[in-house]
């Protein structure tokens, strides 16, 4: 039984480590917290004013939204949904895909997984910290993490522009070549945006974030707890079959 | 209450005189003499049975809700993990309940490694269960393809073209198998064809005809000692105890265990760092655009390295293909007198250790990305991993003449032919200037001073066992 439980610790041990060897690489980094319900609200206003006129969630239902998050059918009606007044129909876009193809040049994608398929939210935030202005594209920006992006940077309001500050560096055969060694926010003009955010605009990515995991597996609010029910009566049942296995072999020499 | 009583053994005479009940019921379960020292190794199996029958169950309530339809097959298991009433947990259930079979039946097969439980006269339970190995690896794969992901379509793709390796048929093959050119609505089908009815009834029918074999030859133990040697006067063994009650209520403390682990992670890291679940596999299938990386779930990436060790497509597939049956030919290459690691040699010892630490690094390697020091790595553990099989019959056996002889030679001559082969190619590089990797070097002293131990462990060939005692000891 010692070695058996020695044996539990070392597994548990490993474990551990590999559920945090996500990939690391020049991601920015984000705390995720699911139980903070005020953030994943503002985060589902974002969402729904900013993303769900393109992409949409077409797994995810709004009343799922209301009930996970505590917002009351008639707030939802009025204040997160725009192109249905169903709360049980799921987050589908008007856009029609052919038409999108032609404006973006791809069909923006779907993104109720998409938390779950970069592998959690620090790609996500990085990717919405990183649109600079580059006139040589057709939308006016590009994105430092996706290079080339057809998606604009629709969310220039609330964070204002952001230009490359370049450095120089030797390539593989020695010549001096420009590349971007961080962004930097352009002095604000007059015309500033009324929604202009400064520093408040990665409170807002982060909230948009912390949604959007969410909304990969809406279930994750609960399982946390769940599991540990499970355990509490798991163990419940250790004692008793422990107790059980002992007393019977009492007469095993 | 004795009315009672009496209701139900006049109901269980009525079926005993129809049905082989009490009879079937002792046989294998409460006059089946286990040996009383199982020790840890002992669980797996008890666990593989829990595993299936799980798989079995949750694998038909997903079947109620999941749409074999390339258009709405990822729909659908997203549908299953968010609308369905506790479907995330039977999803999740099954998906990590798929990599715990393997966990499980890996550890199974490492006891028979440790203890001999496949030698004589276990040889053909031993191969009912590679069997059920092999059947469980097409379970796995076709069940693999079924969520539509990016990871499962390319993962079927790299698979299904395989087959393409063969000569002469290999097109027709592959074409035959996915039904199509490409992977597609068709391929999908057929595999949840595969997947939820002929690899099920399949695993089934080898798992009973596994609990049969062993019941009809009993149980090994850690000692490797046979308890059917010495029985009571009744003909009982004496080292054995009833597997009812006793290995019924130690396998539930096992079972309990185990479930904590497994729903532990089930809701605390259903994607275990993405080795149960990859990221990738959340994006749909799409045909037109290729992973930059493909690879296999962590339970085939051992095979997975093999193959891609091997820069020839066909030798690449050969060599994959007979890694995973030199298996089967556990029972007859070992000639060793003793079955137990307990009692074994030195030198089995080591070619244990060194096979178990090929087959964990081949496992590693398989999830990255093919860099050329990683090859040659792998090319390394490859030649490792053979050489455990192909070298037990020389390593196990004291006897110095005959065919055990002429065998050592022959084996010897084999892997100095290898030797020069490959060192002979890294100076040819050398001498006509090819930029030779560090990898590539570290390779072939690696296989040079492997070749030069084996000669040197030639001078302790005598296989020297530890005395075995007469009857069981310690767990």
């Amino acid at each position: 039984m010692i070695r058996f439980s020695s044996l539990l610790i070392l597994l548990l041990a490993i474990y551990t480590p590999l559920c945090a060897a996500a990939e690391g690489g020049n991601l920015m980094h984000m705390e995720t917290n699911l139980s903070n319900k005020a953030s994943l609200r503002r985060g589902a206003r974002t969402f729904v004013n900013y993303c769900l006129s393109c992409h949409s969630a077409e797994y995810m239902r709004f009343s799922r939204m209301g009930r996970d998050l505590g917002i009351s059918d008639d707030v939802l009606r009025k204040n997160f949904m725009f192109g249905t007044d169903k709360v049980g129909d799921t987050m589908t876009v008007a856009m029609r895909s052919e038409d999108a193809k032609k404006f973006f040049g791809v069909a923006p994608p779907d993104l109720s997984v998409i938390a779950r398929a970069r592998g959690g939210a620090d790609w996500l935030y990085t990717y919405l910290m990183s649109f600079y202005r580059d006139p040589s594209k057709a939308t006016g920006v590009n994105n430092l993490l996706f290079p080339n992006v057809s998606m604009p940077d629709v969310l220039w309001e609330l964070q204002g522009w952001q230009r490359p500050v370049y450095k120089e560096v030797k390539d593989e055969s020695g010549k001096t070549v420009k590349q971007i060694d961080h962004l930097e926010l352009e002095a604000q003009p007059d015309h500033k945006p009324k929604a202009y955010q400064g520093e408040d605009y990665k409170q807002t990515v982060h909230d948009l974030v912390n949604f959007l995991v969410y909304l990969g597996e809406p279930i994750k609010l609960k399982r946390y707890t769940i599991g540990g029910w499970i355990m509490f009566y798991l163990a419940l049942l250790l004692i008793v079959v422990y107790l059980m296995k002992k007393e019977y072999w009492k007469d095993v020499h | 209450m004795n009315a009672v009583v009496g209701t139900l053994t006049r109901f269980r005479d009525w079926v005993d005189a129809r049905f082989p009940l009490m009879k079937t019921w002792n046989e294998h379960l409460a006059k089946y003499y286990a040996p009383k020292n199982f020790n840890f190794w002992y669980f797996f199996g008890s666990l593989a049975l829990v595993v299936l029958v799980m798989q079995l169950l949750t694998g038909i309530w997903l079947t109620m809700n999941y749409k074999p339809d390339a258009g709405m097959a990822f729909g659908s298991v997203e549908y299953i993990m968010r609308d369905v009433n506790w479907g995330w947990l039977i999803r999740y259930m099954h998906s990590t309940g798929a990599s715990a079979f393997f966990i499980v039946v890996y550890l199974h097969m490492f006891r028979a490694l440790l203890y001999g439980s496949y030698k004589k006269p276990r040889e053909l339970l031993w191969v009912i269960g590679m069997l059920i190995y092999l059947s469980l690896m097409a379970e796995a794969f076709f069940g693999y393809l079924l969520p539509w992901g990016q990871m499962s379509y390319w993962g079927a793709q790299v698979i299904t073209s395989l087959f393409g390796a063969v000569p002469w048929i290999g097109n027709q093959l592959a074409l035959w198998i996915r039904g199509d050119y490409v992977v597609s609505d068709v391929t999908l089908n057929r595999f949840f064809a595969f997947h939820v009815i002929a690899l099920p009834l399949l695993l089934c029918a080898l798992v009973f005809m596994h609990i049969i074999a062993l019941h009809e030859v009993g149980s090994n133990n850690p000692d490797g000692i046979e308890i059917k040697k010495h029985k009571d006067a009744n003909g009982v063994p004496l080292d054995g105890i009833p597997f009812h009650p006793y290995y019924t209520v130690k396998d539930m403390v096992g079972i309990v265990v185990f479930l904590m682990i497994f729903f532990g992670i089930i809701c605390w890291g259903p994607q275990m760092g993405g080795y149960f679940l990859e990221d990738n596999n959340f994006f749909p299938a799409n045909p037109l655009k290729t992973p930059a990386h493909i690879e296999p779930v962590w339970y085939f990436t051992p095979f997975y390295a093999i193959l891609r060790a091997i820069p020839d497509k066909l030798a690449g597939v050969a060599s994959m293909g007979s890694s995973v049956l030199m298996f089967f030919l556990l029972p007859w290459l070992d000639r060793g007198e003793v079955k137990s690691i307990r009692y074994r040699s030195f030198k089995y010892k080591s070619a244990l250790t060194g096979f178990t630490i090929s087959f964990l690094f081949l496992g590693w390697l398989g999830t990255q990305p093919p860099t050329p020091a990683h090859n040659w790595m792998a090319r390394f553990f490859a030649i490792a991993y053979f050489l455990y099989f192909l070298l037990l019959p020389a390593y196990t056996t004291s006897d110095q003449h005959g065919t055990a002889r002429l065998y050592k030679t022959g084996l010897r001559g084999l892997l100095w032919l290898i030797v020069a082969v490959f060192d002979g190619y890294y100076f040819w590089y050398l001498f006509s200037g090819v930029a030779v990797g560090l990898a590539h070097t570290l390779f072939v002293v690696g296989i040079t001073l492997l070749a030069v131990l084996l000669e040197i462990g030639k001078f302790y060939s005598q296989e020297v066992n530890k005395p075995v005692p007469d009857r069981v000891t310690s767990p």
